[in-house]
């Protein structure tokens, strides 16, 4: 599972890539809403729609979102056992969520840490929060700022799959990144 | 419901009996139970080990119970047999009262060490009068007896009150058969807070909702139930009024929200916050104001559970690699570690004098319920499955109810706290978990 999804990263990575060899030239500025700071991952030119009577653009309208081939629509990030410890094959996931992230500035994430059944289930809570601590502070790393994301834990409240096995645990050990308008 | 009125009254003089055969009727009541629970989804109550020095207990039918909503003589029966500590003899067909004269001799040689008789008699306004004496058949006494009036729905809640009486009289602790105990019932998709009778009956919903609930606690004066909903996609503390079905987000901070204790005095709450970054202990007033942060580590700090006195509070911290119990001062300061043995310990909870800390504990992969003498540090494994989770004592420390996981479905079951008396209770196609014992009614 870890490595299909590994796999269909990077392939979205390189499609948008290819698609889009001018992004470099895109110029990095503080101000600008709707590019942010170049990045590999963030590459598809899109037409932001500005939310009326606001300066904002709408992050809910961006396409890319939900557009199965864009790095954006991966959601999940999956640890290792009893690690909050962002593995590689999640860096351009990560990255490309806080290239989003600087270009809606109103834009919000709701990070959902979660953690496999075997323990005490509030302990757990606390491992799924790190998880998630972990992954906002990746993302603030990357230029996101600290009030647009809110990091909690569902600890082994909603598991995905509910086998008593590692490959089950293994599903189980992730962190899903919600905008503001899908929760 | 309304508590029924108490009064005393004298004994009679004891009569002659018929002979007896000895039968133990706990497993008829508990098939009673049992089908009575698949009507109403109710929890069903399987004992699944006894103890050792068993008292042997004869119960008559009490003259006219038939009235009554619930045989009164069966609901003691079933009480006094779940705890472990009795064994119940068949009383064939005996039709005796309060007010009877009985022959002790004759029920000593049918091995009886007590006895039990009482009657239910109409009383004015639609109520009845419900009387019983209780005889140490050993000693040949009387150990007293209580007169109820009561309200028909008010049997069994009598019951349970009269299997109290016999309990303490007979064990030298109190009894908890008038005790609720809360637990979360995932049934597919959905989530209920159910509150029920000690023995399972009369389950009531105080929540329902489509996203988990977990770790609901009692409030010490048992009117309130703090608890974690997922319901805004994030933990949230509530305290629920049961009276009520008021309830108030007490914790609702910016990130997550858990684990909530009350103090002993049910003023403050301890939650763990993670407003601050990672998982934290607070304390704050039982409404959600007054935050103050208890604990500053890197680490995991969960599970806070207040020591009966008031002055500790344990927890459960992965600060040295794994988590391990530590305490500390209510008032701050430094931080006790409390286990050692093992990989993996966490849940906290302490027993009603607080003399022993119950916990669950990883061995070879399995995690079970396990005790430690306080005083001594003598741990003491109680459970023997895989997946034993959230211990919460009886409000007489002789039972501690925690979850389980039997065939791929979650029940409760009930330990001693010397680990010989079992019991398991289970909600037909239902997943019962996160159970809390409530504390002993006000009298």
């Amino acid at each position: 599972m870890k490595r299909i999804v590994a796999v269909m990263a990077l392939a979205a990575l390189v499609a948008a890539c290819s698609s889009t060899p001018d992004s470099e030239q895109a110029p990095a500025s503080v101000e600008d809403r709707t590019g942010g700071k170049p990045s590999t991952t963030d590459v598809k030119p899109i037409t932001p729609t500005v939310i009326p009577g606001t300066q904002f653009s709408d992050p809910a309208r961006d396409p890319r979102l939900k557009d199965p081939n864009n790095v954006l629509s991966k959601r999940s990030v999956y640890f290792d056992f009893d690690s909050d410890a962002i593995k590689p094959e999640y860096v351009p996931v990560v990255e490309a969520h806080a290239a989003f992230l600087r270009q809606y500035k109103n834009a919000k994430m709701l990070i959902q840490g979660n953690a496999d059944e075997r323990g005490s289930r509030e302990y757990n809570l606390g491992l799924g929060q790190r998880r998630a601590d972990a992954l906002k502070k990746r993302l603030v790393l990357l230029g996101a700022q600290e009030s647009q994301v809110e990091s909690v834990s569902l600890g082994e409240e909603k598991p995905v799959c509910t086998d008593h096995a590692e490959d089950c645990y293994a599903k189980n050990r992730r962190d899903d990144m919600l905008y503001g308008h899908e929760f | 419901m309304g508590r029924p009125r108490v009064g005393r009254y004298n004994p009679a003089t004891h009569r002659a009996y018929d002979a007896l055969n000895r039968l133990l009727r706990a497993f008829l009541a508990c098939l009673i139970l049992a089908a009575a629970g698949a009507a109403q989804a109710q929890l069903t109550i399987e004992i699944t080990g006894s103890g050792g020095n068993q008292i042997p207990i004869a119960i008559v039918p009490f003259q006219g119970e038939a009235q009554l909503q619930a045989r009164l003589s069966d609901v003691i029966e079933g009480d006094l047999a779940r705890s472990g500590r009795f064994r119940t003899l068949y009383t064939g067909g005996q039709s005796l009262n309060e007010a009877s004269s009985v022959d002790l001799a004759a029920w000593r040689s049918r091995t009886a060490d007590a006895l039990v008789v009482g009657g239910v008699y109409p009383a004015a306004g639609g109520r009845y009068d419900v009387r019983f004496r209780l005889y140490d058949v050993v000693k040949q006494q009387s150990l007293g007896g209580v007169a109820y009036t009561i309200a028909p729905q008010q049997a069994r809640a009598t019951a349970h009150r009269i299997a109290d009486f016999i309990y303490e009289k007979l064990t030298g602790d109190k009894g908890v058969f008038s005790t609720r105990i809360a637990y979360v019932v995932k049934t597919g998709p959905r989530f209920q807070l159910q509150i029920a009778d000690a023995d399972g009956a009369n389950p009531q919903i105080a929540m329902t909702s489509n996203e988990p609930i977990m770790s609901p606690n009692w409030a010490p004066d048992g009117t309130r139930i703090a608890y974690v909903s997922f319901e805004a996609q994030k933990p949230v503390v509530y305290v629920h009024n049961l009276a009520t079905g008021q309830r108030q987000a007490v914790a609702n901070f910016r990130g997550s929200n858990s684990a909530p204790a009350w103090s002993p005095d049910g003023r403050n709450l301890a939650v763990v916050l993670s407003r601050e970054g990672g998982s934290q202990l607070f304390v704050m007033n039982a409404d959600g104001s007054n935050v103050r942060r208890l604990t500053s580590s890197t680490a995991i700090d969960t599970e806070p559970f207040f020591s009966p006195d008031g002055q500790w509070i344990y927890f459960t911290s992965d600060r040295g690699g794994a988590p391990q119990i530590y305490r500390i001062a209510v008032s701050g300061g430094g931080v006790q570690r409390v286990t050692f043995d093992g990989g993996y310990n966490a849940s906290p909870r302490l027993s009603p004098d607080g003399k022993i800390l119950a916990f669950v504990q990883r061995n070879a992969g399995r995690f079970q319920v396990t005790a430690m003498d306080l005083a001594s540090r003598q741990t003491q494994v109680l459970t023997d499955g895989a997946r034993d989770e959230s211990p919460s004592f009886a409000p007489n420390g002789k039972m501690i109810l925690y979850a389980t996981e039997v065939g791929g479905r979650g029940v409760l079951a009930a330990t001693s706290s010397d680990g010989r008396v079992k019991q398991r209770l289970s909600v037909p196609a239902a997943d019962v978990r996160e159970p809390a014992w409530g504390p002993a009614p006000a009298n």
